[in-house]
């Protein structure tokens, strides 16, 4: 029997146990998980500096202070999350419980990626871990020095209920062979339809965190200095290796000068005048990659950067101008620090632009808004309103013409910090989400379930044969009434208020 | 031609016609007058395609459409609606929401056992979600097919919502086409084969497949009505339902009770004769009919197990003392078969349910909340409903779907539209207060990293309605009784 069959074989024997359903086991393996990344964050610092040139704060910032998080947010609502969830009844089930329970699912496995190896491999972890599940790991190769680092798991969790599969394409496939309960993938399409043509021979429900194009609009009409700011950041962080990077740009031709040279400015802001001696500045993960990406320089206009050096796999900070759509750079994710820009006549002409290509994990739009409209904004927050104002027509129009996994305006990334945001891609970027709750139920099995009782057999007549257009109406109405109950719970205590109002103001007003 | 249909849905897509609410909510409204102008029809076509009655043509599918219908209108707004998020300090000035949109262009493929409503309720919420949709309705279901194919492009806009008919190759067909999630309600052999498609082009999937769904009887329950409930669901559409209760499991000492109640029931329900009851199907074709008929080969029939063939007529028949490697526990029976497998008790129940495929749904009997506390947690399903069957189904608000074999995804109500739309998660922020940016930019010092680790890990609650409303009236409340005791204390001294 091969290594991975073994693997998944005794996680589900553990799963069958039933071990991993209390909440104590489930909270105290997240606590366990806690303790790895802080026992562990010398070894995890070393490794991510060895596959990425990460430095240690950039670690903390961008791979273990998320984690932290969501593993926090696990601990302190997973009562919440797994208990059941009462819904709205009818008339026919008025006097039954109704809900749904969430539910463990099985065994998850969970491919990782290297770009973010400890975020994008352990996040879903968590979720898997919290939803009750047994879990095969399989961290990157590519990023090697942590999928080592990622072999002392079983020392901190379960080992019998949460495994750790190393290696490369050979076993990445040897796993798909089996049967797991849920699949989690992050990467690229390509690898994804495999992923799901595997998953479908045991129909296995998956998760698919993959990539794309992420565009990025800079209207002509705002604060460009600090638009250029924001995406010089979010472009060349992990040396552009992020999934929802801002890919390209796009922006009229009258203002491509401006951006180029606000984006000159921050990179040396951030990165120095000589990134590469910058204990900040990353490189390319290896010379595979190193090679794609020089490789797509051809044919375009370097405006900033475009030097590199392959011994090291360093590419410093580069921008490319007048960039044309047909151009080698535009035909597939770039995933490094290269930042081409394409102007275009306009909002209409970038939303074409992007609609004509498959629908990317993030997009990005810059724009000022009026300032009436943001006064008017912060009024209606005021007076406790909930209407969504979207004080630009420009964001406005982008939204509703346009379709992505995420959308965020006037900044790059940081929707991934949100854990109330579900985070994902749609057609091409992915399908599913993950983060905080929705990586919960991501991986449970939300089961629904109606207690009804033996008695009040009487009303049933209605549906038994022989059938007759009296039962039948009654049927009707039985079952075409929605009955909200939180709403007459409202209108009764509404009506109580008014009651003892009334009392009182009658013996008041004497 | 599969080719073009979809290419030319997605285009009309792409023109944006399907987004206003107001589009959408008239199609809806012409779906519901296609139901109620052609009710006729449609109960004549469901007659001949399986000798369904009208009311039961009502009951299980008719009014199951019209409730989608009726909540998809009234609520529309409420679901399209942006969708609030709680937020973090790092975010407090920004607007968070969740942004639910169309996905494009959706497939339906319905089965034969109920054309109109598995066809149907998926096409709501495609059209609630703003979607186009292609409808590949089962052949095996003839008349329903055509019928749908007549007066779906009377009554919908043709050019969003199309109906394509036809059998095996259409479906390959279509199959090999681009869309932006595919709907398919089956069986799972060619649930697999739906998705593999599927993943050639990434395109999210739901599943509504099916499987054998056990149904336990606890000796200690009211064991005349359990057995009224359990003959209903099963003899319901000739036991072609999904949710069908496929097997009963039981203790032998309750077996012989259980025949007799159910035989007592089946004369209730359909008379001395069945064949002539206005109120029982018929197997959808020969096919069928021959291989539901094998199933009773290594059987002891304890009522029924008449058959006509040249009517695709089976009796109800009752099937005791069945064995576990009987061809008739090897697959989802979908016909007028209930065989009884005899268990020593619970644990053994749970334990016969665990070592097979996940089913669709699940059914307790019994009087014991232990008994159903156990069954509950110890075991997994689709679904599940406590001392009935099927009617979990029946509330729209419990999302309907499978897990493992039976199934991925869920709809009903609110969760067919969400599980048509993409949610996008949207966050808008201002270009003010840029400095406090600085504590995420390069150079990464320590100050930075605490800065930034603070910010995002307090969070904001999140006002949302109810909460106001319920601090509002607390606090009216509280100042009413305040002011009603001041006043009977400022009585008293008279």
């Amino acid at each position: 029997m091969s290594r991975e069959k073994l693997a998944v074989q005794q996680a589900r024997k553990a799963f069958l146990t039933g071990g991993s359903k209390p909440l104590e086991y489930r909270i105290k393996q997240l606590k366990n998980l806690h303790r790895f990344i802080t026992e562990r964050a010398t070894d995890i610092t070393n490794a991510l500096r060895k596959d990425l040139y990460k430095s240690e704060n950039a670690t903390q910032m961008f791979e273990i202070l998320g984690l932290e998080g969501e593993i926090n947010l696990a601990v302190s609502n997973l009562a919440e999350w797994a208990a059941p969830r009462p819904v709205n009844k009818t008339l026919l089930t008025i006097s039954d419980d109704v809900y749904i329970q969430p539910e463990p699912l099985g065994v998850v496995l969970i491919i990782g990626a290297w770009n973010y190896p400890i975020a994008v491999t352990l996040q879903p972890l968590v979720g898997a871990i919290a939803a009750g599940n047994a879990a095969v790991v399989k961290p990157s190769e590519v990023s090697s020095h942590t999928a080592k680092v990622m072999e002392l798991l079983p020392l901190y969790l379960d080992p019998e209920m949460y495994k750790v599969v190393t290696g490369g394409v050979p076993e990445t496939q040897e796993l798909l062979k089996q049967r797991f309960d849920h699949i989690f993938y992050t990467g690229n399409s390509t690898v994804g339809k495999l992923v799901m043509e595997a998953a479908a021979r045991h129909l296995t429900p998956v998760t698919l965190e993959l990539g794309g194009k992420s565009p990025c609009y800079i209207d002509k009409n705002c604060d460009i200095r600090i638009a250029c700011r924001r995406i010089t950041w979010g472009k060349y962080m992990n040396c552009g290796q992020t999934c929802i990077a801002p890919d390209y740009i796009l922006c009229e031709s009258s203002i491509q000068d401006k951006v180029i040279n606000e984006i000159q400015k921050c990179i040396q802001e951030f990165y120095t005048k000589d990134p590469k001696s910058f204990a900040d500045y990353g490189r390319i993960i290896n010379q595979r990659h190193f090679k794609r990406i020089m490789a797509l320089l051809e044919g375009s206009t370097v405006a900033i950067g475009g030097d590199s050096d392959e011994s090291e796999c360093y590419i410093a900070p580069t921008v490319l101008r007048d960039v044309a759509s047909g151009s080698k750079v535009m035909q597939e994710e770039i995933f490094g620090p290269i930042l081409p820009i394409i102007t275009v006549n306009g909002l209409n002409e970038a939303i074409q632009f992007i609609n004509e290509r498959e629908k990317p994990l993030a997009l990005y739009v810059f724009s000022s808004s009026s300032k009436v409209g943001r006064v008017m904004h912060y009024f209606q927050l005021l007076n406790g309103k909930q209407t969504i104002y979207i004080f630009s027509q420009v964001i406005k129009q982008m939204i509703s013409e346009t379709s992505s996994g995420a959308l965020l305006a006037n900044d790059c990334l940081v929707h991934f910090t949100i854990s109330d945001l579900p985070f994902g891609g749609v057609g091409n970027s992915g399908t599913g989400r993950y983060h905080g709750k929705y990586g919960f139920d991501q991986l449970s099995h939300l089961r629904s379930c109606l207690i009804k009782k033996l008695n009040m057999e009487g009303v049933n007549q209605m549906r038994y044969p022989p059938h007759t257009t009296e039962k039948l109406r009654w049927a009707r109405v039985f079952l075409l009434k929605q009955v909200n109950l939180a709403r007459w719970r409202q209108m009764a205590q509404v009506a109580m208020l008014v009651a003892l109002a009334a009392f009182v103001v009658k013996r008041f007003l004497r | 031609m599969e080719k073009q249909v979809v290419d030319g849905l997605r285009e009309v897509f792409q023109s944006g016609r399907s987004r206003p609410l107001q589009y959408r909510k008239q199609q809806l409204r012409a779906l519901h007058r296609l139901i109620t102008e052609h009710q006729a029809d449609i109960e004549q076509s469901l007659k001949q395609d399986l000798n369904r009655n009208t009311y039961n043509t009502s009951l299980f599918e008719l009014i199951g459409i019209e409730s989608d219908i009726k909540l998809a209108e009234s609520d529309l707004a409420d679901w399209a609606g942006p969708r609030h998020v709680k937020k973090n300090l790092n975010i407090a000035s920004d607007d968070v929401y969740i942004k639910p949109e169309p996905l494009g262009v959706v497939l339906i493929i319905g089965p034969w056992n109920y054309p109109w409503a598995t066809v149907l309720q998926p096409l709501i919420g495609a059209i609630a979600a703003g979607n186009a949709a292609v409808v590949k309705p089962s052949e095996l279901s003839e008349h329903s097919a055509r019928l749908m194919n007549e007066l779906l492009p009377l009554y919908l806009d043709k050019e969003m919502y199309q109906v394509v008919t036809g059998g095996v190759p259409e479906t390959q067909e279509l199959l090999k086409q681009r869309f932006d999630h595919i709907f398919y309600t089956g069986n799972s052999t060619v649930g697999k084969l739906v998705m593999e498609a599927a993943a050639r082009h990434l395109t999210p999937v739901t599943l509504e497949l099916g499987g054998k769904s056990p149904c336990y009887i606890d000796k200690n329950c009211d064991i005349a009505v359990a057995c009224r409930r359990i003959t209903w669901g099963k003899f319901a559409n000739c036991g072609q339902t999904c949710i069908a209760p496929d097997y009963i499991l039981c203790e032998p000492s309750v077996q012989d009770r259980i025949v007799k109640e159910i035989q007592k029931t089946l004369q209730e329900f359909y008379q001395e004769d069945p064949k002539s009851s206005p109120d029982y199907c018929r197997i959808i074709n020969t096919r069928h009919f021959d291989r539901v008929l094998a199933l009773m080969n290594e059987c002891t029939i304890a009522l029924g197990g008449e058959s006509d063939r040249s009517q695709c007529y089976i009796a109800p028949t009752v099937l005791k003392d069945v064995l576990p490697h009987f061809k008739i526990m090897q697959e989802e029976i979908f016909g007028p078969l209930l065989p009884i497998v005899t268990v020593n008790g619970l644990s053994e129940a749970i334990n016969f349910i665990n070592t097979r495929e996940k089913p669709l749904a699940l059914y307790v009997f019994s009087s014991d909340k232990t008994v159903i506390k156990r069954m509950l947690t110890e075991t997994t399903s689709g679904g599940v409903t406590v001392n009935d069957v099927l009617m979990h189904y029946t509330v729209n608000t419990l999302p309907f779907g499978g897990v493992g074999n039976s199934g991925m995804g869920a709809y009903h109500g609110r969760h067919t539209f969400d599980q048509l739309s993409h949610h996008r998660s949207c966050l808008i922020k201002s270009f003010a207060m840029e400095s406090l940016n600085d504590a995420r930019y390069p150079p990464l010092t320590a100050a930075r990293l605490s800065k930034a680790k603070f910010f995002m890990q307090h969070h904001l609650c999140s006002c949302s309605g109810v909460c106001v409303w319920a601090v509002i009236a607390t606090i009216l409340a509280i100042g009413l009784l305040v002011g009603l005791i001041v006043v009977l204390i400022q009585k008293t001294p008279v």
